[in-house]
């Protein structure tokens, strides 16, 4: 049992598998290998899964974990450092992500305290659930058309978009910022074919930021994040697909009143004034 | 003493797929299959792979050959960076080759101003994309073959007056084509699964560049269950396709 | 075809530096111990181990200048390597095939070749369906196809059981005289070299110790190396007339000679006595029993004494004279069954 596995841990697991046609007998080796590799594709960019959420143990002490969409990454953790500010002893953690797999991992169990989603039919898988009550909207996106420091395609307004020489990328619809632009389209009655349907608002910001594409449709909330590096046009029909932005303590939440509290920080004079700052707007 | 951890090992690798298994919505199962965008990812997918694997056959075999047979300054370091993309984040990947083939890219400049080809968000972007994640598993299996074969062999074809071109073709490529095989397997089933490269150059357009992980990735966004079937249906396909050229490459002489 | 070469190759620890000049139809046998640098000489005329110094020409034409496939050799390596991935026959016709011949030429020319190693009926055999016997003509015909100037074997019985080998020595022995090109063999086996060459020569160290005909050097070795191969106890020493002084025996001889020279008996010509025997014969030295071994149908005895010498004698001998390992005993050889020549 010793001699072969000592005679092969002189090679590397991939020459080794090369070297012999024996090793082409080795198929039940190979396939879950290939399977693994396969499947590995989608976990290497998902976000962090429920077992990245903090467990059990101190969480009675003070322990609030927020689950977040990707866009309020930056205002939220500004929340966070006010909320720990405010409630010594307390800290805050935060799983920022596609809010449709925010949804999910909550579903599935994952010990979450608030959720705050970038679209109502996200947040309503949870409330379907009776994993919460009573959603609030706390902001509201809207789209603006990205476009590269240097507009190489000259682009004003949506309707430029549908030039069949413009390269446009849009968000998939699956994700909320695809339904906005889908919204905000079908309202200007307007048909674009985009070259690519991105998985999230950051991915279709990145091709416009590359100058890969001349135009995409995103949230003004990330053009002012992107610092410069793309330029934001405004237009009307973009009234017509606005981003509402529902928050809610869970039900199950562990830390409890923390919840609450931190929902009603969001809520407050305080948490609108820096959510306004990063380009959202009020209810 | 092995045994165990062996099977450890095994329900490790296993299980989940059985999970898949488990969980899969059978009943409504042969109406997802027969929805058409099922079927365009799949052959997008299969295409690509195949293709993918071609170019890196094309490519990786005379790059191994390179690092298993020439002594030249700097190997070591060659080698080192030829598994550069199996230890990138593929997403990583991704961006990088849009910063050389890109638009804007260093090359990709000059093959839009001077040939009007664009690589991203297109069907030969996803090759490119799969093949640059894919092709270090062909390199490091043929070189592990060519460094593993007996180089007398070629030795005697050179006395026979064989050219090192005619050598490599009739006497080292068919004695390593265990290797070849087994490295162009493992690449093919990394790029069949490619997904992080693949979405960042290539960008996921529906029968363009829209391959089956991309597909199970949106559908997971709303509809977990389709996103099972799709994950089955590319599990199902390289199970067939795999254990189909299994018979046919053991009972090669 | 007439080929000459000086080979030098330097190598960290190991220098070979020869002269080799051989005739067309002739074959000459490189013989020599383990690392002796026989092997190396042979890579280094097809091209295989760059030269270091020195030169190879066939005909006049400079070789060495060549590649391996450039040159007009052919080689049988000592494992014979023939591809394990193509027939015998196909094995046969590669070597035509990489001079330009059509795959239908080559084939027949493998065929012809086949037929005359009689392995007509074998041409379709992958190598591992071949017997050691069959894949070492296989060999041969592979490297006859390309019709070689030089022919080249390494070891080529080397790898063949003794039964097997008794029979391709002779086969080869009459391929080996219709070829008319020069041929160079290795082997460390001393029989193989007497049947199969024309010319012996004998490489110690990476150099020529000793060459010539397979008779002359079996009677006249001058190294232990030799003598050991061909079965001589073999002494270096002065000689005076009749009278060789051989470290601290002094060994009569038949032979009239002067100067330094060497002195050669068979180890079957060695008497042993447990007394010292009567009538005194000439050359007479008392030695230590250092071993004793079976050698054939004899028995090998080790003398160490004055001088280091092997006796055969019949084991009923042994049994009379009672003989153990550290005996002590008398060892007398006549003087007309030594040869003593110069050195």
């Amino acid at each position: 049992m010793l001699r072969p596995f000592s005679r092969l841990s002189r090679l590397s697991p991939l020459s080794r598998w090369a070297v012999s046609r024996r090793a082409l007998s080795r198929w039940t080796v190979a396939l879950p290998v290939a399977l693994a590799l396969g499947l590995s594709g989608c976990g290497s960019s998902e976000p962090a899964g429920p077992a990245a959420a903090p467990t059990g143990g101190a969480r009675q002490a003070k322990e609030l974990t927020v689950f977040a969409a990707a866009s309020l990454t930056g205002t939220f953790t500004d929340l966070g450092k006010h909320f720990e500010a405010a409630h010594p002893g307390t800290s805050v953690k935060f799983n920022f992500g596609s809010s449709a797999t925010l949804a999910q991992q909550i579903a599935q169990g994952a010990p979450a305290d608030v959720f705050a989603a970038a679209s109502p039919a996200t947040m309503k898988t949870v409330t379907d659930a009776s994993l919460a009550a009573s959603p609030t909207t706390f902001v509201r996106n809207k789209l603006e058309i990205a476009v590269p420091k240097d507009n190489p395609a000259k682009v004003d307004d949506l309707q430029d978009l549908t030039d069949p020489k413009v390269k446009v990328a849009l968000c998939a619809e699956q994700v909320p910022c695809g339904a906005a632009a889908v919204k905000a389209l079908d309202a200007a009655g307007l048909k674009v074919k985009p070259v690519t349907l991105e998985q999230d608002v950051k991915a279709t910001l990145t091709k416009v930021e590359l100058g890969e594409v001349d135009a995409a449709l995103v949230y003004r909330t990330d053009v002012i994040a992107s610092a410069g590096k793309v330029q934001g046009i405004a237009f009307p029909e973009a009234d017509k697909a606005i981003n509402d932005y529902p928050i809610a303590a869970l039900a199950k939440a562990p830390a409890g009143d923390l919840a609450k509290q931190f929902v009603d920080l969001v809520l407050s004079p305080q948490g609108k004034d820096v959510l306004t700052k990063a380009g959202f707007e009020g209810p | 003493m092995l045994l165990v951890p062996a099977l450890a090992g095994l329900a490790f690798l296993v299980l989940p797929l059985a999970g898949l298994l488990v969980r899969a919505p059978w009943s409504t199962l042969p109406a997802r299959l027969a929805e058409p965008y099922v079927l365009e990812a799949l052959r997008l997918s299969l295409v690509t792979a195949t293709v993918a694997t071609a170019m890196s056959l094309l490519l990786g075999v005379p790059l191994a050959w390179l690092l298993a047979r020439v002594d030249f300054p700097g190997r070591r370091l060659v080698r080192a960076l030829v598994t550069v993309p199996l230890v990138l984040p593929p997403v990583v990947g991704g961006v990088a080759l849009l910063l050389v083939l890109g638009r804007r890219g260093l090359i990709g400049q000059w093959l839009e101003s001077a040939f009007g080809i664009t690589l991203p968000f297109t069907t030969a972007g996803v090759v490119v994309a799969e093949a640059f994640v894919a092709m270090p598993f062909l390199v490091i299996s043929v070189e592990g073959a060519l460094r593993a074969a007996d180089r007398r062999y070629e030795e005697a074809a050179a006395t026979l007056g064989a050219s090192r071109w005619t050598v490599f073709r009739r006497v080292t490529l068919p004695m390593v084509m265990p290797g070849v095989v087994a490295g162009a397997v493992l690449c093919w089933a990394r790029a069949l699964g490619e997904f992080g490269a693949t979405i960042t150059f290539a960008g996921n357009f529906p029968g363009t560049t829209r391959t089956m992980p991309l597909a199970v990735y949106l559908a997971l966004e709303t509809e977990p269950e389709a996103a099972i079937v799709l994950s089955l249906v590319l599990l199902a396909v390289s199970v067939v396709i795999l254990a189909g050229l299994r018979d046919r490459w053991v009972s090669a002489p | 075809m007439t080929l000459h070469a000086r080979l030098v190759v330097t190598r960290p620890a190991f220098t070979l530096d020869i002269a080799l000049d051989v005739r067309a139809g002739e074959v000459v046998a490189l013989l020599g111990p383990n690392g002796a640098g026989k092997t190396t000489a042979l890579r280094a005329l097809a091209g295989l181990v760059a030269l270091s110094k020195g030169e190879i020409v066939l005909d006049g034409h400079p070789l060495h200048t060549l590649a391996p496939e450039q040159r007009p050799i052919g080689m049988v390596f000592q494992n014979y390597l023939l591809f394990p991935h193509l027939s015998a026959l196909d094995n046969v016709a590669f070597g035509p095939r990489c001079q330009g011949a059509s795959k239908a030429e080559a084939r027949r020319t493998a065929a012809a070749l086949l037929e005359r190693v009689g392995l007509a009926d074998r041409a379709a055999a992958r190598p591992r369906q071949l017997s050691g016997g069959q894949a070492q003509r296989v060999a041969l015909a592979r490297a006859l196809a390309v019709r070689p100037e030089l022919l080249l074997l390494d070891e080529p019985l080397a790898a063949l059981d003794a039964h097997t080998r008794l029979e391709v020595r002779s086969e080869l022995r009459r391929h080996l005289a219709d070829f008319g090109g020069a041929t160079v063999l290795v082997t460390h086996d001393p029989l193989d070299a007497m049947v199969l060459a024309d010319r012996l020569v004998v490489i110690e160290n990476g150099a020529i110790v000793q060459q010539g005909a397979p008779a002359e050097v079996a009677r006249h070795p001058r190294t232990d190396y030799v003598a050991r191969l061909v079965g001589l106890n073999l002494y270096r020493g002065v000689a005076d007339g009749t009278r060789v002084k051989a470290g601290e025996l002094l060994l009569h001889t038949s032979e009239h000679l002067d100067g330094a020279a060497f002195v050669a008996f068979p180890p079957a010509a060695v008497a042993l006595y447990r007394s010292r025997p009567d009538g005194s014969p000439r050359n007479l030295w008392q030695a230590r029993i250092d071993g004793i071994e079976r050698h054939g149908d004899n028995v090998r005895v080790h003398l160490e004494g004055p001088v280091t010498a092997f006796a055969d004698i019949t084991p009923a001998a042994v049994a009379d004279l009672d003989l153990t390992p550290g005996q002590t005993i008398w060892a007398s050889v006549k003087a007309t069954e030594t040869h003593a020549y110069p050195a």
